[in-house]
């Protein structure tokens, strides 16, 4: 076959024949993805959408021009460069490109958004559980409108003043757990009906002559609201603080949902990004392969994917973390390996991909895990020596850091485990849940941090407490606990 | 399936709103620098924008997150020379290496970023209202502009709206028609039973009559008289929106390089205020020691000349080329820069001439005395006879300065709104 075409000038013409190209190489790998809208932009335009998190629709507020501003100036300096694309988990999957980006830069950019992370968005289960592709643009409207009409209103003030302490505590905003779809009434009533049944079939009246343990009557008596603790900060706030607006709670309901549709980004977003390296440069190798490309094409794709997929060691002065393009890439590749050329320590390692279908364990791969349980359950020996990870231990006892193990056979294991707590999200975000709403008495609200080997809440936490006071509407506190005990500073703020 | 959309036609200042929302947000800040700015600015550099420095610590966002401190590993890349049980000491300054997903961005504790021109002169000239304006506004309406004002019923061919009369057109022709449209139907219907009847009388009767509505309708006119609609315009007065600014300064050879540069800024602040007030603003130098003469801008501030103070001679010039060349439709407005340095029987004529003759054309008249920093005594016999011109008019004030950091407080008292 000939290349579809040569130099580095793109037109739209030739963006649909590369597209078609790459969706034909996407299905023969049997990548399943939401419709695709490419939409190519300006520099400017993007640095607009940067502002957003990408999203295109976005309700006002002084954070974003703070992004933007951030941006702007960091790129006009030449300290950052822009991204190639953008991508927004919806249905139709929309990507932003670069009109600056050659030909090449182009395909490889479709072949990494629109195939890549598409179908990571319509596979993974994250994404599938919590965010819902097709509805997020009309939201977004609703939620601008809503927004703006509130400013009209109430003022822009009072609506900047419940979007601030919301954001303040975004992170604290999202269910980590699937909460069980609400019953209908019939539903409802019929498992009511069981329950009573059940109890009749149990009654019996020799319990009620048991005497009952003076301790236990006296805690019965002072029931404590919420009866468990809530993680999910601004979701108590919006059902129960007892002094918010109709509109203030719609409010906070908006941050929440934003919070929740980013949620699964952030928990997958090594694996996310590999996975749509691996397939850019699955997909453009293909296309070699089959001579649609030219190897100028073919020399300016490597040089752009070797750039985006390097990593700087630890004392570099490029060094800004593991990148997640590079890790993520290296372990779609490796698992490939293993699949098709295992050698005798992936045997032992991986008895169950070894040798197998390596497009199936790629995609049970992709659907089924986040980051932190992805590295868990794939990182392999050779990747950790390619990678020369190694894990330092950082104890507040001691005065100097200790290597804790490095990629050697009495390391393996245990660098892959701390890797992968590394991406958990407890080690992320502080654990700070609310376990008191005081209903009876002074309406105040308590917080526990729950202190896991004494790391602290940086001094932050006080202004955090004191958005979530104005939300509130009466005195909040916070309380550090490690281990069952009270240890640590209260930070109060009263009503 | 698959769309390729080009969006770059569409708008790239979907962010000025959150910008627009963070300067405003951070007003007192942003105004404090750019007060410092201003101070330290060159004249030539004085309209440009320029960048702000925030305190980061001011504008972050807070969350809860995790501080140093407490037990932690961190993995990373790059591995060398380290194996298992390995002492390192800790590095110096920030937390590990940013390194275990910390991910601290770099250590700058300030904000920085740029305002363009127009922010800059908003902020510089922020809460500034020119004095009297309320009166500039209406006073007189010589210049009226002819404005679009709806339609009417009458009017000259030329205005014509066609669109707007075919619409009330085809409204009528509706509104007529549609009733004998239904009529005809109906009778259409019995028509159709009575030929199936075979009832031809009835189906006679019934020709005529739709013959009858036919011509009815069709005797409805396409356009009709009541239809026609009129472009409207109206004059409506409009403000004057010239002004022109004197600007007198004393060349004397008392006025040094330092006074004559505290005036040029004082100068610079009044024309780019009335730049921003007026579509056009007229710049009027007059320049005086002995005697006054008109000059360009160029010579007003850099040629030298010295000789003695007659401030009088200064006013009676600008009063000539007001009532030759601004005498109507215009808004007048002074300024007067001097050390005082007036003698004999000048200041008292002056203080005379201009409550008489100048200050009853003028919008506002500022006068504004510079001395040397270390002079003690300020009251120069010019400000004394000015004073009690500035007790019995409205439109006329007076200020000290002496060095350049007051000039901008100073032109802001001037110039502060009124609080109602």
């Amino acid at each position: 076959m000939t290349p579809i075409s040569h130099g580095a000038d793109w037109d739209f013409d030739l963006l649909e024949r590369y597209d078609s190209a790459i969706a034909q190489v996407a299905a023969e790998h049997g990548l399943d993805t939401y419709p695709n809208q490419i939409e190519i932009i300006t520099s400017e335009q993007m640095l607009d959408a940067y502002a957003t998190s990408g999203l295109p629709v976005g309700y006002p507020h002084w954070s974003y021009g703070k992004e933007f501003i951030r941006n702007e100036q960091a790129y006009r300096r030449g300290m950052q460069g822009l991204a190639y694309e953008i991508v927004i988990n919806s249905s139709p999957c929309i990507a932003y490109l670069m009109e600056e980006n050659t030909m090449a830069t182009q395909a490889l950019v479709i072949a990494h958004a629109c195939y890549g992370h598409n179908s990571f968005f319509k596979g993974n289960q994250l994404f599938r559980q919590w965010t819902s592709a097709d509805a997020i643009l009309d939201y977004l409207v609703f939620a601008r409108g809503f927004v703006m009409e509130c400013e009209e209103r109430h003022g822009a003030a009072a609506v900047e003043e419940v979007i601030d302490a919301s954001h303040a505590l975004m992170q604290h905003g999202v269910d980590r757990y699937r909460r069980p779809a609400a019953l209908s009434l019939r539903a409802e009533a019929t498992r009511l009906a069981e329950r009573e049944a059940h109890r009749e079939r149990q009654f019996n009246d020799l319990w009620r002559t048991v005497p009952e343990s003076p301790a236990a009557a006296a805690k019965g008596t002072k029931a404590c609201f919420p009866a468990e603790p809530q993680e999910n900060i601004l979701y108590f706030v919006e059902k129960y603080s007892p002094k918010l607006e109709p509109w203030q709670r719609e409010l906070v309901r908006i941050v929440r949902k934003l919070a929740q549709y980013f949620y699964p980004q952030a928990q997958t977003k090594l694996m996310n990004e590999g996975w749509a390296t691996f397939w850019h440069y699955t997909i453009v190798n293909r296309l070699h392969e089959q001579r649609l490309v030219d190897d100028g094409f073919m020399l300016e794709f490597l040089k752009s994917h070797t750039n985006v997929a390097a990593q700087p060691a630890f004392d570099s002065p490029a060094y800004s973390g593991l990148n997640p393009y590079a890790l993520g890439f290296a372990l779609f590749a490796d698992l490939r390996r293993i699949c098709e050329r295992p050698d005798a320590e992936d045997r032992e390692w991986f008895p169950q991909l070894a040798g197998s279908e390596w497009r199936a364990t790629l995609d049970f791969a992709m659907r089924n895990f986040k980051d932190e349980s992805f590295i868990a359950q794939y990182l392999s020996p050779r990747l950790m020596r390619e990678f020369h990870l190694f894990a330092i231990a950082d104890e507040a006892a001691e005065d100097t850091l200790r290597v804790d193990s490095i990629h050697d056979e009495r390391g393996y294991r245990r660098v892959r485990k701390l890797l992968a707590q590394q991406y958990a999200q407890e080690n992320r975000v502080p654990d700070v849940q609310v376990v008191r709403y005081d209903r009876d008495g002074d309406r105040s609200l308590t917080l526990r941090h729950l202190r896991r080997r004494g790391r602290p809440l940086t001094e932050a936490a006080a202004e955090v407490v004191a958005h979530l006071r104005r939300l509130w509407g009466f005195g909040v506190r916070l309380e550090t606990w490690e281990n069952d005990a009270h240890v640590g500073d209260v930070v109060e703020c009263p009503a | 399936m698959h769309h390729v959309i080009d969006r770059r036609p569409n708008s790239r200042g979907k962010s000025a709103v959150n910008r627009e929302r963070f300067l405003r947000r951070y007003k007192a800040q942003i105004h404090d620098a750019v007060k410092k700015m201003v101070g330290e600015r060159r004249l030539a550099d004085m309209e440009r924008g320029g960048e702000v420095r925030v305190p980061r610590k001011d504008i972050s966002e807070p969350s809860f997150g995790f501080a140093r401190g407490g037990d932690r590993e961190f993995v990373l890349p790059g591995n060398r020379e380290y194996v298992a049980g390995d002492r390192i000491p800790r590095p110096e300054g920030a937390g590990g290496r940013g390194g275990g997903g910390a991910g601290e961005g770099g250590g700058d504790d300030e904000f920085v970023f740029s305002l363009s021109r127009e922010e800059f002169m908003q902020i510089f000239f922020d809460d500034l209202e020119l004095p009297n304006l309320a009166r500039t506004e209406m006073g007189r309406t010589e210049r009226r502009r002819s404005v679009r004002a709806g339609f009417t019923k009458a009017g000259v061919p030329a205005n014509l709206a066609v669109i707007r009369t075919l619409k009330q057109s085809l409204a009528r022709r509706i509104a007529l028609g549609g009733g004998l449209a239904r009529e005809a139907e109906e009778l259409e219907a019995a028509f159709a039973l009575a030929v199936a009847a075979g009832r031809a009388d009835r189906a006679a009767e019934l020709y005529a009559e739709l013959e009858r509505l036919e011509r009815r309708r069709r005797g409805l006119p396409f356009l009709d008289e009541p239809d026609l609609r009129y472009r409207n315009r109206v004059w409506r007065p409009e403000p004057i929106a010239r002004a022109v600014m004197f600007c007198l300064m004393d060349v004397s050879a008392s006025m040094d390089e330092d006074k004559k540069d505290l005036a040029k800024r004082f100068f610079t602040l009044l024309y780019l205020f009335l730049t921003r007030k007026y579509g056009e603003v007229d710049l009027v130098f007059i320049r005086h020691t002995d005697d006054a003469e008109e000059v360009d801008e160029d010579t007003f501030f850099h040629d030298t000349r010295s000789g003695g103070t007659v401030v009088c001679s200064a006013l009676e010039l600008a009063d000539k080329v007001r009532s030759e060349r601004y005498a109507h439709g215009w808004n007048v407005y002074a300024a007067q820069a001097s050390d005082g340095d007036a003698f004999g029987a000048d200041p008292a004529r002056s203080a005379r001439f201009l409550r008489e003759r100048i200050l009853p054309a003028m919008r506002y008249y500022t006068y504004l005395e510079l001395a040397a920093p270390d002079t003690q005594d300020r009251s120069s016999t010019l400000w004394v006879e000015y004073e009690r011109v500035a007790e019995s008019s409205g439109n006329f004030a007076m200020r000290h300065a002496t060095g350049r950091e007051q000039i901008y407080p100073v032109f802001r008292d001037l110039f502060r709104k009124e609080t109602q």
